[in-house]
């Protein structure tokens, strides 16, 4: 288990005063301790031990945010911007939510060290408006920063000027997709934009930008202030550092904790969640990284890790490490397709595949739900969700193409059953 | 939205300003952006303008903004349409989002819904005649770990079941304005019962 003394995000459950000032306040807690000097020591210095770090996005994609960084000009006649995702809005995740209203100056330390190191003068911060009291703990601590002279003019004495904005959302989970973000910063509908260009060549207001989650930020101070090999000792080679995980579904206690990279699905769940409601053997399956990931079953969760990579070896992904478990008492079918109503709901109506598809998975979904349907209809879903995935603007074709290929890869056999029985009930 | 609303249409008040308070409040907004950029500020003042009219956007009010914000009128209705915050007609005092998307139907936000349909007597979309409570079923609201939630307003209400649901419910028939967040008096988002973790930490003057 990750020791206390490794873990970034001492006060993901508000234990502690998330203001600046305090006896257990921010400051007291390391924050902007030093922080002039991790500017003074240059863009370079700072992209590199990001990289060396082995940080890689957490936000879903998993993109090594380092080299995100070094996409950004050196030079450009245009302002530069970094773009705070914090609309956090997968089903299943909760994390940067307590990053903000517990740690908030974790944010927006990292957001100043993030922006030095892209040249980028001005940040927003994007936050999905159902996270309306956590944006009030937000600002109050941005003005607190910006009133001690941590960011603003001159921050923290360092020569860089830095603003940093709130912006809060209005709910859309597309606007979590980074472009459609941008246009909705824009002020217009969150509809994604054709990449390539992409944001660190023509970003927000047509100007180079790089857009971050929230955890992949708040987790710059400590790497630069313990090391890029303090945290890439943690976890395993391409898979580094810590992770804040959220254990939903059906478990004894549910809970988000910040662990090592890497850990056991199982020990994770056990330890934390003190276990599978009914036991170990009571699982059926589990989501591992968000709704857009395919689910797997127990039989693959008594060994997976919880890393990019040994999640990918198995066809599902570490997504946003929001764990979703599933008893047997679940209906895996219903489960599932209540996904999809939430990907008809959520798809911008911009690419056809997505804007139909969606809608025709879930209608043949819910008729699976009762097995009013042909077996044969299985492989047509299948084909049809293939069709989906890779044609569209975004990867919201793809998130909901995947926990439908998942749900047939693993439980096909169940589906099958409830066809049989739907027959043989029709035919009595 | 698809096919015809069955919905009957809603009265309209003729004009709308912000109050000066808000007013003020709207221009800072659109000082956070770049000069030229001020379409940026349609989601605050949209939102803004919502809070002023009792939770709900008028035509009249999206005109003010885009007025304001110098854009067309279409282009702030289909910002106003597009995401789901903006209320297109008057919504109850308490305005009952009930997340039921996976992780909270997981939990039981079934009972959650029947408690408030039973204790309402009101379906999804509906408003009581008092006027007091509207309840509406939304998309996952990024508070998994303690499913299932229900948003009243601004407000999460958390780690509900069908019975604090209904004391929920009677607390705000009451006028009472019950604590914010977890309904089991959980600690943020840790492990019911205490955390598993960052029990070897203190700070000096300790908890707050």
């Amino acid at each position: 288990m990750l020791a206390d003394k490794d873990r970034i995000f001492t006060n993901l459950y508000g234990t502690f005063d998330w203001r600046l000032e305090g006896s257990a306040g921010a400051r007291r807690r390391g924050d902007w301790d030093g922080t002039k000097e991790l500017i003074l020591k240059g863009r370079d210095w700072i992209v590199n031990e990001v990289k060396a770090s082995g940080l890689r996005g957490r936000g879903g994609a998993g993109f090594p945010t380092g080299l995100k960084w070094s996409f950004m000009p050196k030079t450009s006649d245009k302002p530069c911007y970094l773009v705070v995702n914090a609309d956090e809005s997968e089903p299943g995740t909760c994390k940067d939510r307590d990053i903000i209203r517990f740690d908030p100056h974790k944010l927006i330390e990292g957001a100043l060290l993030a922006s030095a190191a892209m040249g980028a003068h001005a940040c927003y911060i994007y936050i999905r408006g159902e996270f309306y009291n956590e944006a009030v703990t937000l600002q109050h601590a941005i003005d607190e920063a910006y009133a001690a002279k941590l960011i603003g003019p001159n921050a923290c004495g360092s020569g860089f000027d830095f603003d940093l904005y709130l912006h809060r959302g209005a709910g859309a989970y597309i606007c979590g997709e980074e472009t459609g973000l941008l246009e909705s910063l824009e002020g217009k509908k969150g509809q994604p934009r054709l990449k390539p260009p992409f944001p660190a060549a023509v970003g927000l207001y047509g100007c180079p930008t790089t857009v971050n989650n929230v955890e992949s930020i708040a987790v710059v101070p400590a790497i630069l202030r313990r090391g890029a090999s303090w945290f890439a000792a943690i976890g395993r080679p391409k898979n580094e550092g810590t992770k804040v995980y959220c254990i939903s579904g059906h478990v004894e206690k549910p809970c988000n904790v910040e662990e090592a990279m890497g850990i056991p699905l199982k020990e994770l769940i056990e330890k934390h969640a003190s276990g599978v409601l009914g036991g170990w053997d009571n699982l059926l399956a589990v989501i591992p990284g968000g709704s857009s990931v395919p689910v797997i079953p127990k039989s693959v969760c008594d060994t997976v890790l919880m890393d990019f990579d040994a999640l990918k070896d198995v066809k599902s992904g570490l997504g946003t490490a929001a764990v979703i478990v599933m008893d047997k008492s679940t209906d895996i079918v219903k489960a599932i397709a209540r996904l999809a109503k939430f990907y008809k709901h959520e798809s911008c109506g911009q690419c056809t595949p997505c804007r139909e598809g969606t809608g025709w998975m879930w209608r043949v979904m819910e008729r699976m739900v009762k097995g009013q349907a042909e077996t044969r209809e299985i492989d047509t879903l299948l084909q049809v969700s293939c069709e989906i995935e890779g044609h569209t603007i975004c990867a919201l074709g793809d998130a909901a193409a995947w926990p439908i290929q998942g749900l047939i890869r693993h439980f096909r056999p169940e589906l099958e059953r409830r066809i049989r029985d739907y027959r043989k009930m029709a035919a009595e | 939205m698809s096919g015809p609303s069955p919905d009957k249409p809603v009265a309209q008040p003729k004009s709308f300003a912000f109050s000066p308070e808000n007013l003020k409040k709207a221009e800072a907004f659109i000082a956070k952006y770049p000069p030229g950029r001020q379409a940026s500020a349609v989601l605050p003042l949209l939102d803004l303008a919502q809070r002023q009219s009792g939770n709900w956007l008028p035509r009249a009010a999206m005109e003010a903004v885009a007025q304001m914000l110098n854009m067309a009128p279409i282009r702030v209705y289909e910002v106003a349409s597009f995401y789901a915050m903006f209320n297109l007609k008057p919504v109850g005092k308490n305005f009952f989002q009930i997340c039921t998307t996976t992780p909270c139907w997981l939990r039981g936000s079934d009972q959650v819904v029947q408690a408030c349909r039973k204790k309402l007597g009101i379906g999804i979309g509906e408003t009581t005649p008092d006027g007091l409570f509207t309840l509406a079923e939304v998309e996952c609201l990024g508070g998994c770990v303690n499913a299932p939630i229900i948003q009243v307003n601004d407000d999460f209400y958390e780690d509900l079941d069908g019975k604090s649901t209904e004391d929920l419910i009677d607390a705000l028939k009451a006028g009472k304005a019950p604590p914010v967040g977890s309904v089991k008096k959980r600690q943020g988002s840790a492990p019911e019962g205490g955390a598993t973790t960052l029990k070897e930490l203190s700070f000096a003057g300790g908890k707050k």
